[in-house]
């Protein structure tokens, strides 16, 4: 009983302390080390993404404190679980900047985690970056459609995929026509396709066959049968493996050897199986990052990380590494450990090299950033190339 | 587009409709039996095929089985399965109102949806190929060995299914149940046998199904049987409920139509004609293509 009571006044006390401390300005009290926050998918369903991103975050906080820190201090991570769920990503992040005292918020990954905190560290004043969240809303108010001052993240948003793959589609495989298939039961993929469709038709091709199909559907032959008489030298395809798989198979086996693309809902392990290996030759995706690419900065990460933690870096990790340094950089040309400067140099980052490709945030707090295309070959995923925006 | 390249793909698009209808009309078969014979739309069935592809998956992954054992193995768990479900779930209703024992019924297809993704996870599966797709074009058309095999096996079970129920001792019990289930009962038929050995047979007939799409498509997940569970109710109705003959014909008729929908019209109002027929059917002929309009005894 005594001992609760004495953990009860210390919680009391340290959160009213907490509070005092923020009412004078921030974590600034503290003279060696810098906190800053993360807000990430310790447990459930999405566990695997917050453990790849605490693991980068710490690797990267590791390297820069070998190197002395930023402004000669220390930086110290918090981690705060946010269980996977949207109302426990709020609480986390209340946690974070009122009881912390942290500086800056890294996470969480889900779109709809991110959107449902972000109330609470727009007031606090204190900046998030997301290194996954995919959704528009991150960074932008739903209701206003003004940009969330204290928002912002690494990974470029959706549709953006369709631009980098239509340049893709023209510049190095030359095509000049393409057919798109359109999943369209989901917005990820409807935002892609039509991304794709304009830029394509600006760099001078031409739109064949526009279909779309649902998912849970198997049967895409009476389709692709259909695209395939509109003779496209390009096939389209921005959904998820599910079906992706299923479309690349039927349409060989119709003969269409076209190549055929779509975005990182292609990414997994599972294409090969239900696609074949054969069949998925002459197939592209785009993504976020690929641990083959050559730049010396991803090669140190990667040959870290794999010493680190025994397994090659996911997506989650590169970009959460991304978003560690971004945090470390904009702590650095503030020159300050208060919030709001360090959210004004975040704004100003300009041209920022990171594993994932270089960042210059826009308007929106959106990442302008490279994207790679991956092929598929044998089976196997290969880095093709990287675009630029 | 010229007349020949309009022609090749009407034929291209009419194999396509084959192919899709003749899996329609494998599941829409055993449908259309549990109908014919209890006057029960079981809306499990579409998930008893999806357990077929799985105990289909297992015989093939874990024991090794090739085509032919893997598939007789999953109709015959399929078919334990039926009964099992037809014991629990419906026996118990069977004096209920016909509306009981349909929510019943929709209650055990969830019951098997989601247990099924307790138990085997949500991801799909990837189906090893027990026999291999060979490809053959017939001048600019693409027909696929496996389209054919599932077309013939469809032929086929439909063929013993109309035997059993025309020839055999069963046969003639589960007609004379559908006819008149007390006065079977009184002419001292085990109704209880009659009705598990109808959803054994059943069960069977859509596990033959799931395993053939699982090989075909070579992917199954614990949710695959919803919407062909529901488009093979539609084919069953355009067949003629009730009626074997009337669910092959009315299966192909429904891949046929999407298939010409998605391919000449727009692969969006696909979901749109196979539904479109139903109501189309319910409202000009609810007793279907096969159907003699009697009136029911009341």
């Amino acid at each position: 009983m005594k001992r609760v009571s004495k953990v009860l006044t210390a919680l009391v006390l340290g959160t009213v302390l907490a509070g005092l401390a923020a009412g004078c300005g921030g974590g600034e009290k503290k003279a060696d080390t810098i906190k800053v926050g993360a807000n990430l998918e310790m447990t459930g369903g999405s566990a695997s993404y917050g453990i790849s991103s605490k693991n980068a975050i710490e690797l990267a906080f590791k390297e820069i404190n070998e190197k002395g820190g930023i402004n000669g201090k220390q930086l110290e991570l918090v981690v705060a679980d946010n269980k996977s769920e949207a109302a426990e990503a709020t609480n986390a992040m209340q946690k974070l900047v009122s009881q912390d005292n942290v500086v800056a918020v890294i996470g969480p990954n889900l779109s709809s985690s991110v959107i449902a905190a972000s109330a609470i560290n727009n007031s606090a004043k204190v900046l998030d970056i997301a290194p996954m969240a995919t959704n528009p809303y991150v960074t932008v108010d739903q209701a206003s459609g003004k940009t969330k001052d204290f928002n912002y993240r690494t990974c470029f948003i959706d549709p953006f995929q369709g631009t980098v793959m239509a340049k893709f589609a023209t510049a190095e495989l030359g095509v000049g026509n393409a057919a798109v298939l359109i999943d369209n039961s989901s917005d990820y993929a409807k935002g892609l396709a039509q991304f794709f469709k304009e830029n394509f038709v600006k760099e001078g091709g031409a739109v064949t066959a526009e279909e779309s199909y649902l998912q849970k559907d198997t049967d895409f032959k009476a389709t692709l049968t259909k695209i395939k008489a509109t003779n496209p030298d390009f096939l389209y395809v921005p959904g998820y493996y599910q079906e992706v798989g299923l479309i690349v198979k039927q349409a060989r086996e119709l003969g269409m050897n076209m190549p055929i693309a779509g975005g990182d809902g292609w990414d997994s392990a599972k294409m090969p199986e239900i696609a074949g290996a054969a069949a998925l030759n002459n197939t592209y995706f785009s993504s976020l990052y690929s641990p083959e690419d050559s730049s010396d900065i991803n090669k140190n990460f990667v040959a870290a990380y794999e010493k680190a933690y025994g397994q090659k870096p996911d997506v989650f990790a590169a970009l959460s590494y991304d978003s560690a340094l971004l945090v470390a950089e904009a702590i650095k040309n503030a020159g300050s450990t208060e919030p709001a400067k360090i959210s004004e140099a975040m704004a100003k980052i300009n041209g920022f090299s990171g594993v994932s490709g270089s960042v210059t945030f826009d308007d929106k707090h959106n990442p302008v950033k490279s994207a790679v295309i991956l092929e598929y070959k044998d089976g196997a995923q290969s880095l093709k190339t990287k675009i630029n925006p | 587009m010229d007349m020949g390249s309009l022609l090749h793909q009407f034929l291209q698009q009419l194999i396509n409709g084959i192919s899709l209808g003749s899996i329609y009309a494998l599941i829409a078969l055993g449908y259309t039996m549990i109908y014919g014979i209890l006057k029960l739309i079981n809306f499990a069935h579409g998930d008893i095929y999806m357990l077929g592809a799985y105990f289909g998956f297992v015989a093939t992954t874990m024991f090794g089985f090739s085509f032919l054992p893997a598939i007789l193995f999953a109709m015959a768990c399929a078919a334990v399965a039926g009964i099992i479900i037809e014991r629990i779930a419906y026996r118990p209703m069977r004096n209920a109102p016909r509306i009981a024992i349909l929510i019943t019924a929709i209650g055990v297809s969830f019951l098997l949806e989601y247990g099924m993704m307790l138990i085997a996870t949500p991801q799909p599966r990837t189906f090893p190929a027990v026999f291999s797709a060979d490809v053959y074009h017939l001048g600019p058309l693409v027909v696929n060995s496996q389209q054919v095999v599932i077309l013939v096996s469809a032929i086929i079970l439909m063929a013993v299914l109309t035997y059993i129920v025309q020839y055999t001792k069963i046969g003639k019990a589960m007609r004379a149940v559908s006819f008149d289930a007390d006065a079977a009962r009184l002419m001292g038929i085990n109704i209880d046998r009659v009705i598990s050995a109808t959803f054994a047979l059943g069960s069977a007939l859509a596990a033959a199904g799931g395993v053939l799409v699982g090989i075909y498509y070579n992917s199954i997940d614990p949710l695959m049987g919803m919407v062909p569970g529901i488009k093979a109710f539609v084919a069953a109705v355009l067949g003629g409920i009730g009626i074997i003959p009337g669910a092959m014909v009315g299966g192909i008729i429904l891949g046929v139509v999407e298939a010409m929908v998605s391919g000449f019209i727009s692969s969006t109002f696909r979901d749109a004609a196979a539904f479109g027929i139903l109501i189309i059917i319910l409202l000009y002929k609810p007793a279907g293509i096969f159907g003699k309009n009697v009136r029911e005894k009341v």
